[in-house]
Order: structure tokens, then sequence, then C-alpha cells
């Protein structure tokens, strides 16, 4: 078989696509995450293509449980992404779409930090493009924000990688833990493409703002490769379980009254992570199976969830819920595979985060982590209650907003059916997942009681739901901008910087104005003497000139001969 | 924007009384997903289940009537016009 570093075909592959063109080309880029999944199955584990560049020696890949299980999934969310993008003849987003898949992939089979960086850049770079290729003003802008923060992110992992080597001499990627300086850098790069509270601007701001295809891609691999990475570097570190219990309960207000309903999927987004990383903080095998298996589910129903609002966004021209409803009439199978999405994303029985979140719930429950447990507990029900009924109500249902648009392009629908097949077959056949994630599985999802009391969260938050609509207490969706942490760069900052400005402006002036009062004192004094007026610029007739040197001539001829 | 010929074809759902029906079936089965507690042996997680017949129905309104009526206040504090950030170049 060809060897050649999982990720590596899909951003090779990218630079032949401007060659090809229609079916062709469509064929083409499906076929290269098909090869690469291939050649995932037949790879061996361990370490290969292992090299050393200036003393660094690194691993480009290194094979085991947790990264293959990334890899698998990356894949698979490469091939939904690019299929729900046939219908699109835009090569720069094509490129970007495969060189940020390829270079995700890349990382999570990173065996060092350098390695590691190489394709976290990779994976800022290209998938900017995706933003940008909206074409708005706003996208440009946010596009902007988002690579500041992510190239940010990226030269804090390297300098946390050099100050990591120097002190341990190793520039391998495994367990770091929180131990000084290097670490903690690492760690908060980390945390910014996981989106960590108040971190976590750029995902809310940027994901929106993509093409509809592009959406698609982001949501499935730059925050699972953090995840990765995190459970990875970072496993049993106490603080990722109140940081990842807080990133389940805050973005969950925000998804309540967000109007753009591709930004609620994305705070929704933010609420999953919160989850991982709570596994991710506990540590223990349970807890980081939990954490790989639902970084698995959720990047299927994430996407089916975007791609299912950018099918309504495509054919609808807006995403606005206060613009939307009863689109349900004429995109049946759209509501169909939101719907689905939507039952995933909640952790119904038999949908596929009913069996991966559970592990994570049950293991903050083994490990006595109460308050956690509730917190969670709180943000499933707030998750069904935005995501799970708030996004397929608004756009599907609620009141008709008269709005006709048709059903998705095929293309579409395929990539949808895909998604939405494998989110019940992972729900109801949960086996051969546990079989593939990094630790023993010992657990059964579906018990009586587990089954019991997630359908009476579940149904009483949806009672919740009609009880606050029928009563009008409902916030009503309305045409609006919610401040968030972004607004401390995009406002604060921005004002604080036009003030100071404006003072400097104000200075410069007043001291040009001195200059120039100094400047006209001087002419004025010039103009005395040398000007028009001036003594020394007069001019006298020949007749009075002569006078006055035939005057000064006899003044000297008579001074001279009275000498003798 | 494609949208067909006037569809005047009426809807189940377009009947106001069909709703109520969907309601009157989900408050029904949220009460039989609370009487289910008394027919099976629960494995409680945390002692306190045990102390209250359908702990996790309860704990999910309350927990969701809170977190839409606090969003509804955290609104007066957050939100801004649409054009806030004044670089709307809107879709």
């Amino acid at each position: 078989m060809f060897e050649l570093p999982p990720g590596i075909i899909l951003i090779l592959g990218a630079f032949l696509i401007p060659f090809l063109r229609g079916t062709a080309r469509n064929a083409y880029m499906l076929a290269l995450p098909i090869i690469g999944i291939w050649s995932l199955l037949t790879i061996t584990e361990g370490s290969h293509f292992a090299l050393s560049i200036f003393g660094y020696s690194l691993s480009p890949v290194r094979i085991d449980n947790l990264s293959l299980l990334f890899g698998y999934i990356f894949h698979i969310a490469a091939i939904i992404s690019i299929i729900y993008a046939f219908h699109i003849k835009d090569t720069v987003q094509q490129m970007a779409g495969l060189i940020y898949a390829g270079s995700a992939i890349g990382g999570a089979f990173a065996g060092d930090l350098i390695t590691l960086f190489v394709y976290w850049e990779g994976t800022a770079i290209a998938s900017v493009f995706l933003i940008w290729s909206s074409k708005t003003e706003n996208s440009y802008r946010s596009g902007m924000r988002y690579l500041i923060i992510q190239v940010g992110s990226g030269v804090l992992l390297l300098a946390g990688a050099i100050i990591h080597f120097k002190q341990t001499g190793s520039i391998s990627f495994n367990k770091i833990g929180l131990t000084g300086l290097g670490p903690a850098l690492i760690f908060v790069a980390f945390g910014i493409k996981a989106a960590f509270p108040l971190l976590h601007n750029w995902l809310t701001d940027s994901y929106p703002e993509a093409t509809i295809t592009g959406t698609v891609f982001l949501s499935a691999f730059t925050t699972k490769l953090a995840i990765y990475a995190l459970a990875r570097g970072f496993p049993g570190t106490e603080m990722l379980i109140w940081i990842g219990a807080l990133m389940t309960a805050f973005p969950i207000f925000y998804a309540v009254i967000e109007n753009d309903l591709r930004k609620v999927l994305a705070y929704s987004l933010n609420n999953q992570l919160g989850f991982m990383v709570v596994g991710v903080g506990i540590g223990t095998e349970l807890a980081l199976n939990g954490t790989a298996a639902h970084a698995f589910s959720h990047i299927l129903y994430k996407a089916l969830l975007f791609m299912s609002m950018g099918a309504v966004l495509f054919r609808a021209g807006t995403i606005k819920g206060s613009e939307l409803g009863g689109l349900y009439k004429t995109m049946p199978y759209t509501t169909g595979f939101c719907i689905i999405g939507a039952a995933s994303i909640s952790a119904f029985p038999l949908f596929s985060g009913f069996i991966s979140k559970s592990l994570i719930i049950t293991a903050t429950a083994h490990e006595g982590h109460w308050i956690v447990w509730a917190v969670l507990l709180f943000a499933s029900a707030g998750v069904f209650h935005h995501s799970g009924i708030k996004i397929p109500y608004f756009a599907f249902f609620a009141h008709d907003s008269g709005k006709r648009p048709e059903e998705a392009p095929t293309n579409m629908l395929i990539a949808m059916g895909i998604a939405a097949f494998l989110c019940v077959a992972i729900g109801v056949f949960p086996e051969p997942l546990y079989a593939i994630l990094p630790y023993e599985v010992d657990f059964i999802p579906y018990t009586t009681t587990h089954v019991v009391t997630q359908l009476q969260l579940l149904f009483f938050s949806a009672l919740a739901f009609g009880w606050l609509m029928r009563t009008g207490l409902y916030p009503p969706e309305l045409r609006s901008t919610n401040i968030d942490s972004d607004w401390f760069y995009r406002r604060l900052v921005p004002n604080i910087i036009t003030k100071i400005i404006k003072i400097l402006v104000r200075l410069d002036e007043k001291a040009r104005l001195m200059f120039l009062n100094s400047l006209n004192a001087i002419i004025a004094n010039l103009f005395r003497h040398h000007g028009p007026a001036g003594l020394l610029a007069r001019t006298n007739s020949v007749g009075g000139s002569v006078a006055i040197i035939v005057t000064l001539l006899a003044v000297i001829i008579i001074l001279f001969f009275a000498n003798y | 924007m494609t949208s067909k010929k006037t569809n005047s074809k009426t809807y189940w759902l377009d009947n106001k009384k069909n709703v109520d029906k969907i309601w009157y079936a989900l408050v029904t089965i949220c009460a039989i997903s609370v009487l289910a507690d008394f027919f099976y042996h629960k494995h409680v997680a945390h002692p306190i289940e045990d102390f209250i017949v359908g702990m996790y129905g309860w704990y999910g309104f309350l927990g969701c009537v809170f977190l839409v009526l606090s969003a509804k206040v955290l609104r007066k504090l957050l939100m801004r016009s649409e054009n806030y950030y004044n670089e709307a170049d809107d879709v």
C-alpha cells in the first residue's frame, strides 16, 4: 500500500482542483478523503516518518486509538461537507475546504508540537477563505478578526512549545500537564481554539458570516482539533472541569435570544464543546472515552444542523428567526433532517448524542462532581430547548412567514441524508463507535433508568417551551445584535483608541499652530526689513544712487585729505 | 429566492385545534414519564433522586423556565440594534 502522512493527500490534492471541471472536479474532490480514510484503515500503529531537523526530533505521524478516531471522523466530515458543496463552482472555496480538512487531519496525527503547530496554522489560514468567500463587508471584517485570533493561538502554541522544549528537552506531543510557563501558553493556545469562555467569540462571530457550505466545514474541524489536543495534552487537569461546565451553561443564554439561527447553532456548538472539555478535565478512562465519542457524534449532528440551516439560507435567502416560519410545507426533507439533527444534539434515546454524552455525565457522577453534574443536566435541558426545539420550530414551524422556498438541491439532501443516517445508526447501534474509542468501554447506555430519566428531562423541557410559548412569556425573535465578549475588541478598544487618537490630533493641531505662529512672526520680521517697504529692499533711482555715491566719495576724500 | 405559485393547500398544523392536540399529547407524555418512575428499580446517580418523583422532569422544566426568563432579562442588557457594529452590508 501507499504510505502518505494522513491529511497530506487532501492538502496536496487540493492544488489539482483548478485543472478539473464540472463532474470530474466533484468526483476528484470526493475521491481524496475516501482514499484518505481507506489508507487509515490499513495503517499500522506507532510513529511514522520520523525525522530530525535542527536538532528537533519530529514524529509527524503518530497512530494510536485517539488519533485514529479523530482521523476517521474528520474524513467522514470532509466527505459530507464536499457532497454538500457539490453545487458550488468557486475554486477558492473548494481548495480552502480541502486544505483545511487536510490540515485538521494532519494535526490530529501530529506526534510532536512543531508538526502540530504547522497544521494548527494551516487550519487557521485555509479556513479563513471559507469566511471571506461570502464576499460581504461583514465577512471580510469578521474573517480578519478570526485570522488574527487563530494565528495568535498558533503563535502562543509555538512559544509554549519552545519554552517546553528548553525545560524538558522534548518536543513530543504527549501528556503535558499544567506545569510552568511553556505548558500554560500551550494550554491557552488550545483554549482559544476550543473556544473557552471569553476566548470563544471568534466562533460565534465568524461561523455565521462564512458561506453556506463553508460553515459546514468550519463546524467540524477547528474546535474538535482543539478538543483532541486538550485530550492528548491535558487529560485530568482539574481546571478544565470548571471551564467546561461554564462553557456548557454560558452560551445557551445567548442562544435563546439570538435571532440569526446559524449563530444560535454556533452558540450551541460552544455549549457542546463544554461537555467534551469537562470529559477531558475529569480524565478517567470513562470520561475520555466520553469526550472522544461525543466529539465523533457531535461533528455529525452539528454538521447536519448547519447543513439544514444552510439549505434554508440558500433557498429562503435569510436565516433570521424573525423572518422565517412555516417552511416545512415546501422543504419537508430538510425539515426532517433538521429534526434528526435536533434530536441527536438533544440526546434523545436512539440518537447519537444519547450514547456519547451519557458517558461524560456518568463520569462526573462517578467522580462525585455533583455541582458540575447538575450544571451539565441543566445545559442538557437547555440545549434541547434552544437547539432541539428553537431551531426547527422557528425555521420550519412557528407562524407562517408566507415564504414558500423550494426543497434543498439534491446534493445537499444527500449530504444531510448521510449525516442523518449516521446519527441514527450510532444511536441505535453504539457498539461500533464504542469499539474504536481510546479505552475499553464498560458502559451500557440503554438502561431503563437512563432512558426514563433522560426522557423526563427532555419532555419537561419541551413542556416548558410549550408553556412559555402559549403564555406569551417566550421572548420573540427580534432583529438585533447581542453584545458578547467581542464587544471589548470591537467597541471598547476601538473607542479608547479613537479617543486617544482624538487627543493626539488635538495636541498635534496645537503644536502645528504654535509652530505656524512662530513661523509667521519670523516671516513678518523678515518682511519688515526685506519686504517691498523694508529699508533693505528699497529701490532708488539712478540719479539718487549717484548722488549717494558722490556724497560718500566726497566724505571719504574730505576725511582722507583731512589727515594731512 | 424562489417561491412556488401561491400554495393554497392547508396543512394539518394550520388548524389551531391540531396544535392544541400536540400540546395535550405532550402533557400526557410528561405525566406518563413521571408515573414510569414507580414501575422500575431506579439506579440513582444521586440520593436526591429517591426523594423527588420525576426529579429529572422538574429539573428540566424549572431549568428551562429559568433559562428563558433570565435570557429575557439579559436581553435588556445585551440587545443592541442590528447594525450596532456599524459595518452592515446585510444579507
